[in-house]
Order: C-alpha cells, then structure tokens, then sequence
C-alpha cells in the first residue's frame, strides 16, 4: 500500500475543496474513484449516502472510510491528516493576517468567482449519482430506467424543495420506499 | 475570564460535542460556534466572529474543520487549533470507522442493500435541490461573469471532461483578478 499517495490524494481534495458541503464530492471521486480506483462508483455514491445520514464532513469521512479500505486504520490516519492539512495551513494564515489587518475584500470576490464554478461542478457529480440511482448498473436505456426509482426521486425532491422537510427523514423515507417496493410490490 | 488550561478544556468539549451531533454539514455548524462563543461564553466579539466565519467558508477544505481552526486560533492560537481540530475529527473518525467495519456485512444483507439503493435516489434529490437553491442564488445576482463561470464550468466538466483542479485554479485566477480590476475602479 502507497501511504504517500493516499497523503497526497486527500492533501489535493483538501486543498481544492472550496465551498463546503457537497463541494468536496466531485474531488473525491476524481481522485479516488476515477484516477486511484480505492472505491468502485457504487461504494463512493453509498459514501456519500453514509455521510448524509452521519455527521461530519463529507472529506474526513471520505478520509476515513477510503483509508480503512486501502490501508487500516494507519491508512485513516494518513489520509485524514492529508484531508485537514491544507485547511490547517492556509486558515491560519488567512486568520493571522486578517486579526492584523481586518481586510477580507479579496478574498470574498475570489469566493464570490467560485462560487458559480463549483455550482456546476457539484450538479456534474450529482447527475452520475442520479443516473446509478435510476439504472443501476445497466446500460442507460429505456429498458433498463428503474421508474420506481425515479417516483421515488421525485417524491424526494418535493418533500426538499416545497414541504422542506429534513434530509434525513426524507432519506430514510427514501430507503424504506425501495423496501416496500421490493418486498411488496 | 477561565484560566488558559479550563478554556482549552471547554474549547475541546463544545468543539467535540457540535462535531459529534451537528447533522447538516458545515453551515450549520458555523452557526452553532457562534452561538455557543459569542452568545454564550461571550469569548469573542460579535463582529469578529462574522468575519471568522466568512473566512472559514471561503477558504478551501471543510467549514466544520476550517470553523474550529478559526476559534481555536483566536482563543488560543496554535495549542487551540491542535485542540479543537482533533476534537472536531474523533466523532466522524470514530463513526465512520465503525461504519467502514461493518459496511461488507451490511451491504450484503438485502434489506440494508435496498435501503441504501433506495436512499440514492434520495441524496440524488438532496443534492438536486442544494444545487437548484445554490443556482438560482447566483441567477439573482445577475452578474454576467458569474453565469458564464457556471455554464462553461459545467460544459467543460461534464461533455469535456476537463478535470475540476483546473476548472477550480481557473477560477480563483479569474477571482484575483476580477477583485484587482474592482478595486482599481473603486480608487478611480
């Protein structure tokens, strides 16, 4: 097992992850699903399933969950250190200077440029996430859509965006419908 | 004022126990430190604590993580970064390595299988609906730069697969620049 990469993989998510949230995802799967393979694309959509419903952010629990596969629990280690290092670094000196100067202008118009980018680049991850829910792992085609699945999203997606009710109620509701539908249907 | 030894505990308590039940992500934690440090413990200012904040979620990395760098640097600097980033990492460490243990015996027994399948499609809604409120906060700014960093972002990521490091480095380019350019004409 390759400790450094492991390092060097969550240092670079932890670096460019800006934004918080979600804004980590598309990182973790480029590096460790699409550049390192430590985890198929379904073990990395149920990562993000497991984060939703745990708390924590979602990289140190990447950093933890990606360490223990590839590397025990020193592999954890490695990889949450490399994940919190950046922030450590560059927060520090953000908040040095700032307690010196209280300037933050540049900062916030870099965020503000960002912001946009980062956006898409979560909608991009989100959609691949969306598309395993609707076909598994088939091919996409008609044949192959999952329609349960996509009542199941869209119920969801209502109870989030006009009842707005709490994430994890609607998840786990998400789960239990799939049950039901399995068992019973 | 609590001597440095009592305040570095305290700092490690409320870091530690915001981490371990805060459900929601960052954002919400940020505002749970504030209440807990400004409000309640009256440690730091107001003010202050809004623009610590504002730098915890611009900077890169987690907000929960860069939240507690933030506070613990203020109160205590490094020995309180030490402090309260460690205790901010042992609830997800901890859960997450008990998840991980039991994770190939769980994903084999079929009614946690099709919970998890069946709660796909409901982080795919979660995540449709933050990006759909995060969207249209930026719609509503009107700012052509913004629009077009979203559109070709995500043509370049998704048709292109041009790898989200650049499209990232990119943009704070673009945000250097655009922020010099702003300021210039604020001068003028």
């Amino acid at each position: 097992m390759n400790y450094f990469q492991l390092f060097l993989s969550f240092l670079t998510i932890g670096a460019f992850s800006f934004g918080g949230g979600y804004a980590a995802m598309p990182l973790i799967q480029n590096q460790v699903v699409d550049l390192h393979h430590w985890l198929s694309f379904y073990e990395f959509s149920d990562l993000v399933t497991i984060s939703q419903m745990t708390p924590g952010p979602i990289a140190v629990n990447s950093a933890t969950f990606v360490g223990i596969k590839v590397g025990g629990i020193f592999g954890a280690f490695v990889a949450t250190i490399g994940c919190i290092l950046p922030s450590c670094l560059i927060v520090t000196i953000i908040a040095y200077f700032y307690l010196k100067y209280r300037h933050l202008k540049m900062l916030q118009d870099v965020l503000n440029v960002l912001r946009p980018a980062v956006v898409s680049l979560i909608a991009v991850a989100g959609v691949s996430i969306i598309l395993a829910a609707f076909f598994g792992e088939n091919r996409i085609a008609l044949y192959s859509l999952k329609l349960h699945m996509v009542i199941i999203f869209a119920v969801c997606l209502y109870l989030l965006t006009v009842k707005k009710t709490n994430p994890i109620i609607v998840m786990v509701m998400a789960g239990v419908l799939n049950v039901i539908y399995n068992m019973f249907i | 004022m609590a001597t440095n030894k009592e305040k570095l505990f305290k700092l490690f308590i409320s870091t530690l126990y915001l981490s371990a039940f805060t459900f929601g992500g960052g954002y919400v934690i940020v505002t749970l430190m504030k209440k807990k440090f400004v409000d309640q413990y009256h440690w730091i200012e107001e003010d202050e604590m809004l623009d610590l904040i504002a730098i915890a979620q611009s900077s890169p990395g987690a907000i929960a993580v860069n939240g507690a760098i933030v506070v613990g640097y203020k109160l205590a600097g490094v020995l309180g970064i030490i402090v309260s980033v460690i205790a901010t990492i042992i609830p997800p460490f901890i859960i997450i390595s008990l998840v991980s243990v039991f994770y190939n015996a769980f994903r084999n027994n079929l009614y946690i299988s099709l919970m998890l399948e069946g709660m796909q499609a409901g982080v795919g809604a979660v995540i449709t609906s933050v990006v759909f409120e995060m969207a249209s906060g930026i719609v509503k700014e009107k700012n052509a730069l913004y629009l077009m960093i979203m559109f070709f972002a995500f043509i370049l990521n998704y048709f292109f697969k041009v790898n989200v490091i650049y499209i990232i480095l990119t943009c704070i380019i673009i945000g250097i620049l655009y922020s010099l350019k702003k300021q210039r004409r604020d001068i003028e």
